[in-house]
Order: C-alpha cells, then sequence, then structure tokens
C-alpha cells in the first residue's frame, strides 16, 4: 500500500467547470464587462450532468462555465479595450470635475472604440453558419430601426438598424426569396429562403413603443451591436452573389424616375436616398448590367429507379418554387392609404407585383389611383366612396393568404367590407392524429385543383342559416312545422289526382361486423392482433415499460387536446335540433361540416 | 417702500420751502436709514431735528380703519404711509405726476431733455498731422525668433511623426466580404462542440390576428388563464380576433419578449442531450404468437354454483373426474368437473382453509383443513374398487408398541362422520392454513403459521399415522410449503423467501430471494427444477432452481394481489389468479437442453368472476390431463375455463 491519498474534486467534472464568479475574477472584469464579453463572444453557461460533483458537494444553485470558454476568452484583444474605456471614462470624470474642457474635448477625441470584425470571422468561420443564426439579429434589427430617437440607445444605431434592415429587404425583394408571411397579434412574420437557409423574422406593427421599465437595455444594446455588424458583413456577401452594389443604389433609369417635383422640400438628399430605397418600389442597381437574371435549370444526369424518382420530386419541387417567386406577376396594386405599406409593398415587390400608393403617404409612388390599369387596389376600410370598376378591392389578408397558399386565392372572401376567413399560421405542419383546421382541409382541396363547388351552396346556406339564427328557436320549430304541412299538402294533392302514393324503400345497409364470414373474420384479427398486443405489453421489462407508458400518455394527450379543440362544436352540434333535417349545414365560423342523413 | 418714503421726504422737503406752514410739518426723522423694527419696543419712533424724540401715534391703524380709510378716503388712493414719522402722507398732484413719470421709464425732470445735439469731442477726419510721431520698432519689421522656435519643434515633430493628424472620425461601419477566404482551420473543436441556441418558436395558428374560432379561449379558459402564473400558462398571450388588420393594436409584450430572448441567449445554461427518438412499437418484445402455442383454455364453459360464501381453495382428483372445493359456508363440495353437477355436500365444523386431493390415483382421499383440524375425507366417488381399498389401507393401521409423543392427535371416525366419509382427523394446536399432498400420496403436509414458535410446518404420514416436525427453528412466518414432485425435497416459502430443504440430508439447500414484499402462494413446476411464486404485491416471480436463487424472470402482469398460482401437469401451462379478477394463463415452456432458458409467453387473459370485497379469484388448478384450468373465486362460484 501506499501512494498520495487522493483528493475530491481535483479532476473529473469537478475541473472541466467553472462558477460565474470565479471565472469573472479570473478574467479581471466587472460583472456588467463580463455579460458584454459573454453576449459578444457568443459563450454561454453549460449544464454539467452531475451538478453536485461539479459543485464540490455542494447544492447551491450556480451557473457553471467550461472551463475551456473562459480560458479561450483570456486572450480575447477586446478585453483590453474594455479596460482602456474604463481608464477613459474615469479620465473623463476627472475632467469634468477639473472643470478643464480642453481636456474633456481632446478625450472625447479619442475616445477608445472596438470592432468586431475578427470575432464574426471567429464565431462563424463559414458564411453558412453565419447565416444559419441570423435570425434574432433580423428580429431585433427590425425592433430597433422602430425605435423612436429618444434616448433609449444612440441615434446611430438606429439609423444603422433601419439601414440593414432595408438593405435586407431590398435583398429578399430582388432574390424573390421570401415564402411565408403571417399576420400575428405580435407583429408579421416573415420566412425566406436564402441559399437554402430558412429564416424567419418577425417585425413588430408600426406604432410607437410603449418602453417597459423592467428590461435592461444595455443587454438589447450589446445585443444589437454585435448584431448589426454581423447583419452588415452577411448584407455585403448576399448583394455580392447578386451581383448588386454596395451599399445599394437604385438603378439609374428607376432613380430619375423617382425623382419628385418637390424633392428639396421633402428632405435632404442623403435622407430622401434612404427613404426612396426603403420604399422597396424600384429596383437596384447591378455591378454588371444584365437584362434579367437567366433562368438556372437543374442538370439533368441519367438516373435509375429511386434516384430518378427523387430527381422528379425535386424537378418538381424548382417548378413549384419557381411559379410561387412569379405569383403576382403582371398585377397592378395600389395601396390606400390606412393599409400597413412597407410589409405589403415588401411581399407584393417580393412576388412580381408592381405596387403603388398615393404621393403623400410616402415617397416612391411611381402611379396615381386614377390609373386605370390597376388590377387590385388594397384597403381596409369598411366602404369606399368612389369605386373603379375595373379592379378589385380587397383587403390586405388576400396578399397574406395567396402567398401562403402559394396561388392566387379567389378574391370573393376578401372583398371590401366582408368578413374575413380566418387566418391561419403556414408554419404549423400537422402529423396524423394533429387536429387540422377545417379551413386549411379547404385551402388543400383547393390546392390539389379540386373546384370548391360546395363552397357556393354553402355560402348560400349559410347566409340562410345566419338569418335563421338571427330569430328565435321557435323559428326552428315553425320551419319544422311548415316543411311538414307542405309535405301533408302534397300528399293531399296526389290523392286527389287519384294517384297511389310513391312510396320509396330503400334497402338497408348491414353493418360490415355484422355479416357472417368476412366481417367476422376481419373482426376477429383486429381483436386477435389487440389481445395480442396487450399480452406482449405484459411481458416488457420494467424500464421500457415506463418509457413506453409515457410515451403513450404523451399521444393520448394530443389525441384529448385535439378532442378539446374540436369537441365543443362537435357536442354542440350532435345536439343540434336541425340533424332532423335531411341536410344540414353548421356553420362554424363560417362554412364547413356537411352532413346527409337519412331518417330511417 | 423706504425708499419711496424717502424721495417723498425730500420732495416735501422741497415743497416745504415754498409753503408757509414750515414748524409744523418739518418733522424729519434723523436716525437716519435704519430699519425701523428697532424701534418698535419704544414709544417714540426717533428723532426730530432739534433732538427732540418724535412718538408714536396714539392709535395705530387697525385692518378695519385701514379699510373704512380706503371706502370713504377720495385722496386714498395717493396717500402714502411714512415709516419713519408713522404718518400718513397725501402726495400732491407734481409728486403723482412724478410718479407717473418714473413709472413710464422717463426722466423725472420735466424739463430734462434728452435729444440734445451731439457735439463730438474729438474730429473723425484724418489729420496730416500724427498725435503722436515716433517711428516703428524694428522688431514689428523681423519675424519673431520665439514663434519660430516654436514652429521649428512642430515641425520636427511632424516630421518624426510625433504629431499626427487628426484623423477624420469614422462613424459608419465599414463592411466588407469577411468570408472571402474561407479557411477550413478556422473551424474548431469549440464549433464542433458548440450548442446552437433553439430558435424561436415558430407560431401556431392561436397566435393569428384572426384565428380560426375553435382556438380562440373560453370565458372560462381566460379566466383560468388570467389566474395562472405566468410561467403555468400554456399559451404566453391571450389569443384574440380582430375584425380588420386596421383594429389590430401593438403588442405591448414586444419588447419584453425579445428582451427574455437576448437573456436566454446569453443566460440560459446549455446541454446536450441525446433524445431517442423510440418508435413505441418498437419496444414491445417480439414474442411468439398466442396462436401457435395451443392448446391453451380460452374460453369460460362451465360454472359450478352451490357455495354461500368465497370459495377459498379447489383441487382436482387425479382421474380429472371431479373437483373438491372449500369454502368459508363451513362446507366441502364434490362435483362433477364435465357436469357441473355437485355429488356431495360435507358440513364441517368451520371455514375450510384448504383442500387437497391425493394424487396417487390408486387411493381416494381427500385433505380438508378448518379451524385446527386436518380431515381426511374418502368421498366414495369414482371407481369402487379404489375407496374400498382406500377403506382397507386406512384400517389396516396397527398401532406401533411404543407410543410415541405427537404433536398432533390422530383419531379414527366412526359411526355417523364414517359414512358421511370421515376417516381420520388430526387435531392440531393451531389453526392450520394449507394441507399438501406428497406426490406419492403417503405424505402430507399442513400449515400452521405462527410467528414465534417452530411448530408451523407439520409432516403427516398417513400409512403410520405418524406426525413429525421437520425444524427446529422459526425462520419467519410460512406462508406455504410445497413436496418436490420427484425427489426428496421439500419447498418452505415465508414471508420473502423461498427455502429448499433437502428431507433426507435434513439440511438447507436453497434460499430464493424472491424480491416480493409477501408470498401469498408458490407451485412448483412438475419437472421439480422451476418454480413460480405468487405475491401479495401483484408480481409473480419465475424461478430456474439451476440458474439462480434469483429470479429469471418478473411478471407484473395482474393488477391487484396475486392469490393463486399453479403448474399444468402436463402441458407447458401455468396459470395466476388475482384480486382483479382475472386469471392469466401463459405458455411456460421448459427445454431439456439445459442451456435454453424456458420460454414465457402470456396467452390468454380469462375473466368472469365479479370483485366481490375487493376479492376475485382466490385459488386457480388445471385439470390433470386436459388443458382446463379451474377457478375459484369470492363471488361463491367456481370457474372451469377450457
Amino acid at each position: 500500500m501506499g501512494g498520495l491519498q487522493k483528493k475530491k474534486y481535483e479532476r473529473g467534472s469537478a475541473t472541466n467547470y467553472i462558477t460565474r464568479n470565479k471565472a469573472r475574477k479570473k478574467l479581471q472584469l466587472s460583472l456588467a464587462d463580463f455579460r458584454r464579453l459573454c453576449i459578444l463572444k457568443g459563450i454561454y453557461p453549460h449544464e454539467p450532468k452531475h451538478k453536485k460533483k461539479v459543485n464540490k458537494g455542494s447544492t447551491a444553485p450556480r451557473t457553471f462555465y467550461l472551463f475551456k470558454d473562459i480560458r479561450f476568452l483570456l486572450h480575447e484583444p477586446i478585453v483590453r479595450k474594455f479596460r482602456e474605456y474604463k481608464v477613459f471614462v474615469r479620465k473623463l470624470r476627472k475632467a469634468y470635475g477639473k472643470a478643464e474642457w480642453t481636456g474633456v474635448e481632446r478625450l472625447r477625441d479619442n475616445k477608445p472604440g472596438y470592432k468586431l470584425d475578427h470575432i464574426i470571422k471567429e464565431r462563424y468561420p463559414t458564411f453558412i453558419d453565419a447565416l444559419r443564426d441570423i435570425d434574432d439579429a433580423l428580429s431585433m434589427c427590425f425592433l430597433f430601426s422602430t425605435f423612436a430617437r429618444t434616448g433609449k440607445c444612440h441615434v446611430q444605431t438606429i439609423t444603422l438598424c433601419r439601414r440593414l434592415t432595408v438593405e435586407w429587404m431590398n435583398y429578399v425583394v430582388t432574390s424573390r426569396s421570401l415564402r411565408k408571411v403571417f399576420l400575428s397579434i405580435k407583429g408579421i412574420y416573415y420566412q425566406a429562403e436564402v441559399l437554402g437557409q430558412l429564416i424567419t423574422w418577425l417585425v413588430p406593427y408600426q406604432f410607437a413603443h410603449d418602453h417597459p421599465t423592467d428590461v435592461d437595455y444595455r443587454v438589447m444594446a450589446t445585443f444589437t451591436e454585435m448584431y448589426t455588424t454581423l447583419f452588415g458583413f452577411i448584407n455585403f456577401r448576399l448583394y455580392q452573389t447578386l451581383n448588386l452594389v454596395y451599399p445599394p443604389k437604385l438603378d439609374s433609369k428607376a432613380e430619375s424616375e423617382l425623382k419628385a417635383e418637390h424633392e428639396e422640400d421633402y428632405a435632404m438628399d442623403s435622407e430622401s436616398y434612404l427613404e426612396k430605397l426603403s420604399a422597396l418600389s424600384a429596383s437596384l442597381a447591378r455591378v454588371v448590367a444584365t437584362a434579367e437574371e437567366e433562368e438556372n435549370q437543374l442538370d439533368l444526369f441519367p438516373t435509375e429507379g429511386e434516384d430518378q424518382e427523387n430527381m422528379q420530386a425535386r424537378e418538381k419541387e424548382q417548378k413549384e418554387q419557381e411559379a410561387q417567386k412569379r405569383l403576382f406577376e403582371g398585377l397592378k396594386f395600389f395601396l390606400n392609404r390606412e393599409v400597413p405599406r412597407e410589409s405589403l409593398a415588401f411581399i407584393l415587390r417580393c412576388f412580381g407585383a408592381e405596387v403603388s400608393w398615393d404621393k403623400s403617404l410616402c415617397i416612391g409612388g411611381t402611379y396615381e389611383v386614377t390609373d386605370e390599369t390597376i388590377t387590385h387596389q388594397i384597403v381596409d376600410r369598411p366602404d369606399m366612396d368612389k369605386q373603379y370598376i375595373n379592379r378589385y378591392y380587397i383587403q390586405p389578408q388576400w396578399v397574406f393568404d395567396s402567398v401562403n397558399a402559394q396561388m392566387r386565392l379567389p378574391v370573393e372572401d376578401y372583398f371590401l367590407g366582408t368578413t374575413l376567413p380566418p387566418h391561419l399560421s403556414p408554419f404549423v405542419e400537422e402529423k396524423d392524429g394533429d387536429y387540422v383546421p377545417p379551413e386549411k382541409l379547404k385551402l388543400m382541396a383547393l390546392q390539389r385543383g379540386e373546384k370548391p363547388v360546395q363552397e357556393e351552396e354553402d355560402e348560400e346556406e349559410e347566409d340562410e342559416e345566419e338569418e335563421e339564427e338571427d330569430d328565435e328557436e321557435e323559428d326552428d320549430v315553425d320551419d319544422e312545422e311548415l316543411t311538414e304541412e307542405k309535405n301533408l299538402k302534397k300528399m293531399e294533392g296526389t290523392r286527389a289526382q287519384g294517384k297511389t302514393l310513391a312510396v320509396k324503400v330503400t334497402p338497408g345497409k348491414v353493418k360490415p361486423w355484422e355479416t357472417g364470414s368476412v366481417g367476422n373474420k376481419v373482426r376477429l384479427e383486429q381483436e386477435e392482433k389487440a389481445e395480442e398486443k396487450r399480452l406482449a405489453i405484459m411481458m416488457m421489462k420494467k424500464k421500457e415499460k415506463y418509457l413506453y407508458d409515457k410515451i403513450m400518455f404523451g399521444k393520448k394527450r394530443t389525441t384529448r387536446e385535439v378532442n378539446v379543440v374540436a369537441g365543443p362544436e362537435m357536442s354542440s352540434l350532435c345536439n343540434n335540433k336541425k340533424l332532423i333535417n335531411s341536410r344540414t349545414t353548421c356553420v362554424r365560423g363560417h362554412y364547413l361540416f356537411t352532413w346527409t342523413l337519412v331518417p330511417s | 417702500s423706504t425708499l419711496w418714503a424717502n424721495k417723498s421726504t425730500n420732495l416735501q422737503r422741497g415743497d416745504t420751502a415754498s409753503t408757509i406752514d414750515v414748524s409744523v410739518l418739518d418733522i424729519r426723522n434723523t436716525v437716519g436709514n435704519v430699519p425701523m423694527e428697532w424701534y418698535q419696543d419704544y414709544p417714540h419712533i426717533g428723532y426730530n431735528l432739534d433732538g427732540k424724540k418724535i412718538f408714536k401715534p396714539i392709535r395705530n391703524k387697525d385692518e378695519l380703519d385701514e379699510f373704512l380709510d380706503k371706502m370713504e378716503n377720495p385722496d386714498y388712493w395717493r396717500t402714502v404711509h411714512d415709516k419713519t414719522t408713522a404718518s400718513d402722507i397725501r402726495l400732491t398732484d407734481e409728486q403723482v405726476d412724478l410718479v407717473h413719470r418714473l413709472q413710464k421709464g422717463q426722466f423725472g425732470d420735466v424739463n430734462f431733455n434728452e435729444y440734445e445735439p451731439s457735439v463730438d469731442f474729438f474730429t473723425n477726419e484724418v489729420m496730416i498731422h500724427p498725435v503722436t510721431n515716433r517711428p516703428q520698432d524694428k522688431r514689428s519689421f523681423i519675424p519673431s525668433l520665439i514663434e519660430k522656435e516654436k514652429v521649428s519643434k512642430l515641425v520636427h515633430a511632424i516630421k518624426m511623426g510625433w504629431i499626427k493628424p487628426r484623423k477624420p472620425k469614422e462613424t459608419t461601419p465599414q463592411y466588407y466580404d469577411l468570408w472571402a477566404k474561407e479557411d477550413p482551420n478556422a473551424i474548431l473543436g469549440r464549433h464542433k462542440m458548440h450548442v446552437p441556441a433553439p430558435k424561436m418558436r415558430l407560431p401556431g395558428h392561436e397566435e393569428s390576428y384572426n384565428p380560426p374560432p375553435e382556438y380562440l379561449l373560453t370565458e372560462e379558459e381566460r379566466l383560468v388563464w388570467e389566474q395562472q402564473d405566468a410561467e403555468d400558462r400554456k399559451l404566453p398571450f391571450l389569443p384574440q380576433k380582430h375584425s380588420c388588420l386596421r383594429a389590430v393594436p401593438a403588442f405591448s409584450r414586444f419588447i419584453h419578449e425579445r428582451f427574455e430572448r437576448c437573456l436566454d441567449l446569453y443566460l440560459c445554461p446549455r446541454q446536450r442531450k441525446m433524445r431517442v427518438n423510440v418508435n413505441p412499437e418498437d419496444l414491445i418484445p417480439k414474442l411468439p404468437k398466442p396462436k401457435d402455442l395451443q392448446p391453451f383454455p380460452t374460453t369460460m364453459s362451465l360454472v359450478y354454483r352451490g357455495h354461500t360464501s368465497l370459495v377459498r381453495s379447489i383441487s382436482a382428483s387425479p382421474t380429472g373426474q371431479w373437483l373438491v372445493s372449500g369454502s368459508d359456508d363451513f362446507t366441502v363440495r364434490f362435483w362433477e368437473v364435465n357436469t357441473g353437477r355437485c355429488m356431495k355436500t360435507l358440513e364441517v365444523g368451520g371455514a375450510v382453509k384448504s383442500v387437497a386431493w391425493n394424487p396417487n390415483p390408486a387411493v381416494c382421499l381427500v385433505a380438508v383443513c378448518f379451524e385446527r383440524t386436518v380431515l381426511l375425507l374418502n368421498p366414495s366417488l369414482g371407481d369402487r374398487l379404489v375407496v374400498s381399498s382406500t377403506d382397507q389401507l386406512i384400517t389396516a393401521y396397527e398401532p406401533p408398541e411404543e407410543d410415541k409423543e405427537q404433536a398432533v392427535t390422530w383419531a379414527l371416525s366412526e359411526g355417523l362422520e364414517h359414512n358421511m366419509g370421515h376417516r381420520l382427523t388430526l387435531t392440531h394446536p393451531k389453526a392450520v392454513k394449507q394441507v399438501v399432498w406428497h406426490g406419492k400420496g403417503d405424505y402430507l403436509s399442513s400449515v400452521m403459521p405462527d410467528n414465534s414458535s417452530n411448530l408451523q410446518v407439520l409432516i403427516h404420514q398417513v400409512s403410520k399415522r405418524r406426525t413429525q416436525n421437520p425444524f427446529r427453528k422459526n425462520k419467519g412466518l410460512v406462508q406455504c410449503v410445497s413436496f418436490h414432485p420427484l425427489r426428496p425435497y421439500f419447498f418452505v416459502a415465508t414471508q420473502r423467501y423461498v427455502r429448499v430443504y433437502n428431507l433426507i440430508k435434513q439440511e438447507l439447500t436453497k434460499k430464493l430471494m424472491t424480491n416480493c414484499k409477501w408470498i401469498s402462494s408458490m407451485a412448483i413446476h412438475p419437472g421439480g427444477d422451476n418454480l413460480i411464486c405468487g405475491s401479495y404485491d401483484c408480481r409473480l416471480a419465475w424461478f430456474d432452481l439451476d440458474l439462480s436463487t434469483k429470479p429469471y424472470k418478473m411478471l407484473r402482469h395482474h393488477k391487484k394481489a396475486l392469490r393463486g398460482v399453479a403448474y399444468h401437469r402436463n402441458y407447458p401451462l401455468f396459470a395466476s389468479g388475482a384480486d382483479d379478477g382475472s386469471v392469466i394463463v401463459c405458455h411456460g415452456m421448459v427445454y431439456n437442453d439445459l442451456l435454453q432458458n424456458p420460454l414465457i409467453v402470456p396467452v390468454k387473459v380469462l375473466k368472469g368472476h365479479q370483485i366481490t370485497h375487493d376479492l376475485g379469484v382466490l385459488d386457480v388448478t388445471f385439470h390433470p390431463t386436459q388443458p382446463w384450468v379451474f377457478s375459484s373465486g369470492a363471488d361463491t362460484t367456481i370457474r372451469l375455463f377450457t
């Protein structure tokens, strides 16, 4: 026997992790600086597998960082900049205290700053990595660009965010990469497919923000600092891929078109340029002038069997996408002043439409309301005084729903003043067993190319139904009586004509399991299988049984939830008196569920 | 106001010179410009020119006087109070005029002309003769040396690069192609180890500004939502429906949510978790189909009714023609298996705890135990030869010469009891719970559970009417016992263990750990190498005696406590009955090959017994030749499943 006694917590996982406070001390940074560094460098706490072991036997709640991460931070040049800044602040305070104004000015001139380029490069070694992580950056920049210049953050940050978001939108318009849009109660979601990556971002509605007091804007500002740098580089690269000039310039042709008469009165030249860009109504200048981007066709390789099927599927997908990109091509839109101009202009331009608006609303409108060639006017008011007969007056939801459906939906549901059909989220992909809203089913049928024949009937009936429902239940009773009376009259009439009453006997259907041979067999087989399964479950090991029970519980819960969503309507339907009628349409929101019951 | 007063006194002085009654009015105070409060406590207010005291007026004006004065006196507006003399002075017209002029910002003197023509003191024209004729200094022609020195110093500093021109501040960031050269070596291990943050959850239908109506919360749901804590809520927002896009308000928690996302990104601990996507169907073990394992009982074909209380125990005759059952209604009934007919009913003096048919086909004896008695009955059913030979066997007993002291008294039944079928009565010192026959049919064991003594298990030999107590020590409360079907082994199940004793060597050979809380029943495989144990904690343990002392398989297929287990004598079947009212039949194949483990497959769940007083099936037993199973239940019936 011999050797040194091994001490606890000196090897293994206890040495791989470090608590936040210790890390901070090791880096000699204040908590605020440490936080800033972590945000910029993308360092996050890790959850150790055995917390107690890492925590040296204590169970106190602590956040742990990987020791490697902290060691990695030690060599970060930006840490020195933080310290320089601290010194600068101290000197400045001193100069202020002594009222040395020249000193203050000199110090201000030499204010230390830092760049984040190397950090971006280090965090995202390839462009695709950066692009994958851009969702949050986009949402944040879009939020910051809507801030008022009231001192919640630097004005430069706001203008920079605005500039970057405008550049991004222009890129999406030019590359036509928008895929899905969604009007939520939070804001407008957009999803674009850029270089094969799905990128989703959320833009708040255009309102002044009610700034909350319990939000630390410094944290948000640090994130924004990092995001704007990342976003700028990504924009640059994206513009390069499309052969566009960066920073974006308007097409010379478009520029001359957009030249307004009283432009000098409108804004300064530098400001109006960004406004014109953000109007999104003109195309951008290219480095090498090309007429139109040529269609890049899929190369055909000689393939066999399964590959061929895949190939065909891909080809089909490509075709669909191309069709979606040209969704609104050839249409001419006019936006009324009450609709969200920027988002609609963005979406419409993404799918190839021409769009304009009132001159007083924003710079960049290219034609007037009076233009006879306008095909659609987007309005969001109950009624219009003067209407042109050769254009559709539709509500903005039509645009959003059409984009999500990848087809131009029938405009009838979206006319001026009509009750809109529900707006569904395009991000939900129902698995089997999930609840599918009936509107979605209808949409899917429409996409498959089935003609909505029933719909008109439904709508008519719906109207009737609504009228009926406006009255009270007595009316229903009256209705029944009326029909009965009618039947009686009919019968009397036929009797009077001396004809025998045509009695129809429809042959009853026998339920499959009641028939002897075939049905019974099927049923027995099913039962046998169920029994077998039940018996096999008995033989499961304890661990597996637990897991199995858990999975089954989850499945059951989802079905229960689906039933809860779909349930009340169904149950109320079953209680509905009108089921007695031979054909009943049930109004659940709008249209749907049709039963045909044969009275036995 | 004091200034005013002084002025007015000055004016007064000017005036008084012209007025006649000088001596009366000239009461100037000589104290000077001092605060008059100093004289507050004195009767006088100062001194006049003659050095006499000026006395305060006897009666001061109060508010009321002031008011009356204001109302009545037409000159009130031009009356001024002089603090120095404590008298009121009425301003003259000239004085009022002066005040007015000063208020307008005019000169006090009426006669002052403010627009008199100005007279230049010096001429503005340049004269030919200078004022001074001093020649200019030389230094005004020569460049300054000090300045030169300073400039040259600066020039030198610039040359040396000590002074740099101030760079124009670059406020807008410069962007360039950061990823122009993508270096594959830059992808470090830490990038591979990076745990990317999950993306923001994509919105569902309920977040729409105009969701389908089924996604809106009902009134109760909304109330529940409002009362819940923010963490407990399933949805972080209330779904709302707006008739048009114009009506959608700003989302009040937008900045909050973004901020929370930021916090999550840099504060939330991350962990890589392997989540296996298991198909639940794959978890279910692949077993041979029950169909291929036939025969086994599948349907209930007969119900034996007649008992009026719960049937504790049943046993089938070795020929399989008869069935005996013992019940709490103090009766033992004999049934014909094929018809379900009750052949005989015997009243005994207590609730029957256990019945056991002698397994020897050449003997027709049934052991019945109730209270402290074990009764050996000859039911007189079946072959007459067998019945009579059994009687002969019992009567052929010859008492030995020396009578040993026994724990049990053996008594031969006679007379009426003999006619009823009673043959031998064994009176025990304690209540008997179970009787078991040895496979040969000569030995019989009875169990008297008692935690405090070693007299719990007795082994009787019927032919010699001898009783022995095999154990010297108490090893725990004995639940049940059993004989090995082929070899001289004896199994004793206590609360948690099963002990296997060698009866010849008189030693413990094995102790089986059942992992159960409380054993209720036990059965030995006819091959003798396997054993099953039912327990009150819903488990059934299969032991392979050659393999280990721990269970080879633990089955938890019953929902409630197991009451009885049984093996079939010929077929690879075993059954278990439990308080959930079901009998589960399993296929339990034991192979002769020692390397192959037994195959256990549940094949059928037989239901039929009603649960009464939380008790379901109390005993199960197999038919000795057919794949049939009998079960007795608390619902006073016995059922046959074929």
